[in-house]
């Protein structure tokens, strides 16, 4: 039986999850690595070959937009977990507890008194000119006031060793459900590690989802439904499964129906007035009477619905303005104009091509930048300079000049890497870090996240998009 | 429970039941096939695609009947909506909307299912000698599938649809068999003779699993006997009586009534269900039994149209909104 043996892995460049610079299994990675002498390789391979079918049998599968109707795919879950020490998470989830909060406290501001515009703390034509930004919600109060109930923040892990928020999601973030299954998968996987680790557990999740749902709403019990565009949607399986559960209604825009401001389902035994909608279309969609007069994925006067404080959406339609990338290179000021406090998690360094100095440096510069869209995300509408063509960077100077409110730019970061199960061998693959964030009357984070991971040799798009797979992230007790 | 959900219940039911149907029927064909004279190929599988009402979809498909043709028609052509690729295809699409309201253990199983005709399509089993394992496979998994949602799944609005879909599918099945299959052997009075006349008479109750159970009740093989076990036996879960009383059960436990209609759906059935309790078969014989089954199965339809009109459509609503289109 081969023996796996890691003599010609690379920790050069970059921080790796494992292993330190010299070679030598990080400390909160020495009981896996025993365990992966033991297995050897041909085991090894033989999980991860049940893990395949294990989410073919689930049901774990997606649509790619771009694939014809009908091509599912699997979410490739490489079964090497990303492992991170009990000290590293609470840094972070005290980081990202401040980060929501002040970001929820700047879109309650932006829709009511705008006083952080008003202070010049930030551009008022930068925030008020987003595509994210809605008019329709100025002046309205969510109740608790809280616009944010379910964020993942991307996180990543630079050379330095120091995590840095890349992005923020505060538009129904996917993937907790894969955070979830996965970590059921692992459990088959290596069940004699989860017995010594002390890994935290994720499963409490689902209940806090619940939990945070019905402290928006006074009713009791709470008719909740999950809005869903459908079962064409790449994400349509998580949408089933935080319905199934949450005990949820999962309805689509055509089961429901707006009579007297109030929202009902279509049921066999006549209408159900429902209170809280976890929907998971986009805000232009939800409501043809207000936003996109075509959208067939929401229901006419379920916006006027909301206003009236007679349905919750969550998130509330509006929040994605804090989540525009160009807002992005303000946050900490925003952390600190908010809450007189430094922002926990630095962000990484970013240039804002409407500001005329950031400008004329990331055109000059292109070939060493990565470039954005503000307003597109999946790894769309992107350019990772040094790895694009004269033609690719040319294209984007173009466009950049066209409509430098639509774009800024990143310097290229080296994400950390975690040992993934290649071919014939195991090498070292970038990954990212998004843990969910949930936000009622009180905020949990569940000790866990989704880590998603690059599956192409040196690629740093770890999009499933864009040929992005997952991994189980284990945190450890302390 | 939602009305689209309700009716995404009932049509999963519907397909799986008639994906198992469908492989019964091939299955027992081809047993059946191998006794016939060899060269009388169309005899041996033209009625088989007759009796799933296919016929024309078939004929316009193919210049003649053949049977890997017959096989890849009623198991995996894509362009018949009934084969039982399709049925197949369809149930798992249904499985995949109301994900939330069946159990992890169902959706495994059709799932599984899927993936398996699937793979089986790719293999093109239709040109094998002996394709006889596909359809036993399908048929365990379809059987399955009902064990498992009986096993596991709450029985309340949910699996009362689809007990309906199910049964209104099953009582379909039966009728069609039965319609096209007596006229073929055009029954003599008396006793089932011949040894051929054995095996035809034999293969059309196993195509509805009935051969066991006929033979407990009643011993001999008589046409007269087989049309009135298959349509009037209270007792045998094939009959066409015995489908109809499931389907009023069920629409009474949704409605929550006893007795008495409380909807056009309730009344169509209950009284298509009462001219069965009270005809026997000498009436059917008098009308004839061809016209018997297809007056029969003209009301089956309305009562699946009253159901569709009470449950599942959005009429009732005063939005202008989207029916549902299968």
């Amino acid at each position: 039986m081969p023996r796996i043996d890691f003599d010609k892995y690379e920790t050069i460049g970059f921080h790796d999850e494992m292993f330190d610079n010299s070679g030598n299994a990080r400390a909160h990675y020495e009981l896996f690595q025993a365990r992966l002498q033991e297995i050897g390789w041909s085991k090894l391979n033989f999980l991860q070959h049940s893990t395949d079918r294990a989410q073919l049998s689930m049901g774990m599968t997606f649509n790619v937009y771009s694939d014809n109707q009908g091509v599912e795919r699997i979410l490739h879950l490489d079964i090497i977990p990303r492992i991170i020490t009990g000290e590293d998470w609470d840094l972070l989830e005290k980081g990202l507890s401040q980060r929501i909060t002040a970001l929820n406290m700047f879109v309650n501001d932006i829709y009511n008194e705008q006083k952080i515009l008003k202070d010049r703390v930030l551009p008022k034509e930068l925030i008020l000119s987003s595509p994210t930004y809605l008019k329709q919600c100025v002046g309205f109060t969510p109740p608790e006031q809280v616009w944010c109930h379910i964020s993942g923040s991307d996180l990543i892990r630079g050379g330095d060793g120091q995590f840095y928020v890349l992005e923020d999601n505060l538009r129904c973030p996917s993937g907790v459900s894969y955070m979830l299954e996965n970590r059921e998968i692992l459990k088959r996987t290596f069940p004699e590690l989860f017995e010594c680790l002390k890994v935290r557990p994720v499963h409490q999740y689902v209940h806090n989802l619940r939990d945070m749902l019905e402290s928006l709403t006074p009713a009791s019990p709470a008719s909740i439904a999950i809005l869903t565009p459908g079962t064409y949607n790449s994400a349509y399986f998580e949408h089933a499964y935080l319905a199934q559960q949450i005990g949820a209604e999962l309805v689509e825009g055509r089961d429901l129906v707006v009579k007297d401001d109030f929202v009902y389902m279509i049921t066999t035994k006549g209408l159900k007035k429902i209170d809280v909608i976890y929907r998971r279309v986009d805000d232009e969609f939800i409501d043809p009477s207000v936003f996109r007069k075509d959208s067939l994925l929401g229901t006419a006067g379920l916006f006027n619905a909301y206003r009236k404080g007679n349905v919750v959406l969550v998130n509330a339609p509006g929040a994605g303005v804090a989540d525009d990338k160009a807002v992005y290179a303000y946050i900490p000021k925003i952390i600190k104009y908010y809450l007189d406090e430094e922002a926990l998690i630095p962000n990484v360094k970013t240039y804002i091509c409407a500001e005329h100095d950031d400008l004329s440096y990331v055109l000059e510069n292109i070939d060493k930048l990565v470039v954005k869209q503000t307003d597109a995300s999946g790894g769309y509408g992107m350019l990772v300079g040094p790895k694009s063509t004269k033609e690719e960077q040319k294209e984007f100077v173009v466009k950049i000049k066209t409509s430098p409110r639509n774009y800024i730019a990143q310097p290229m970061i080296n994400l950390s890497r975690v040992p993934t199960l290649s071919e014939d061998c195991i090498e070292g693959r970038h990954v990212d870090l998004r843990p969910y964030i949930l936000y009622g009357k009180e905020m949990t984070i569940v000790p866990g996240a989704l880590t998603r991971v690059a599956l192409k040799k040196g690629s740093i798009v770890v999009n499933s998009s864009q040929g992005g797979g997952s991994k189980d992230t284990w945190v450890l007790d302390n | 429970m939602l009305s689209r959900v309700a009716h995404t219940i009932y049509w999963m039911n519907r397909y799986i039941e008639r994906a198992e149907n469908y492989a019964r029927f091939m299955e027992v064909n081809f047993n059946l096939s191998l006794e016939l004279h060899p060269n009388a190929t169309e005899e041996r599988w033209q009625p088989l695609v007759v009796t799933t009402g296919d016929w024309p979809l078939y004929d316009s498909l193919y210049d003649h009947v053949e049977k890997s043709k017959v096989i890849n028609f009623l198991g995996f052509n894509r362009e018949n909506p009934n084969s039982i690729y399709n049925c197949v295809r369809a149930a798992r699409e249904n499985a995949r909307a109301i994900r939330p309201e069946i159990t992890m253990e169902v959706w495994e199983q059709i799932n599984h299912l899927y993936y398996m005709v699937q793979e089986e399509a790719e293999n093109k089993i239709w040109e094998l000698e002996d394709p006889r394992n596909f359809f036993l496979e399908v048929k365990k998994s379809c059987q399955l599938v009902y064990g498992i949602v009986e096993a596991t799944i709450s029985k309340s609005e949910g699996w009362h649809f689809g007990k309906i879909g199910q049964l209104i599918e099953r009582a379909d099945k039966t009728s069609r068999v039965l319609d096209v299959k007596y006229h073929m052997l055009l029954p003599k009075s008396g006793p089932v003779g011949s040894p051929f006349d054995l095996t035809q008479w034999s293969s059309l109750l196993k195509s509805v699993s009935a051969f066991d159970m006929y033979r407990k009740k009643n011993g001999k093989l008589t046409p007269h006997d087989i049309s009135d076990f298959l349509i009037f036996d209270k007792a045998f879960p094939r009959s066409i009586l015995s489908c109809l009383i499931g389907v009023e059960k069920s629409l009474y436990s949704i409605s929550g009534r006893g007795e008495g209609f409380s909807n056009t759906a309730e009344k169509e059935l209950g009284r298509l269900k009462s001219q069965l309790e009270y005809a026997d078969i000498n009436d059917v014989f008098d009308k004839g039994l061809h016209e018997y089954l297809d007056d029969l199965q003209k009301k089956l339809n309305t009562v699946s149209d009253k159901i569709f009109e009470t449950f599942f459509t959005t009429d009732k609503v005063p939005n202008e909104k989207k029916t549902f289109s299968y």
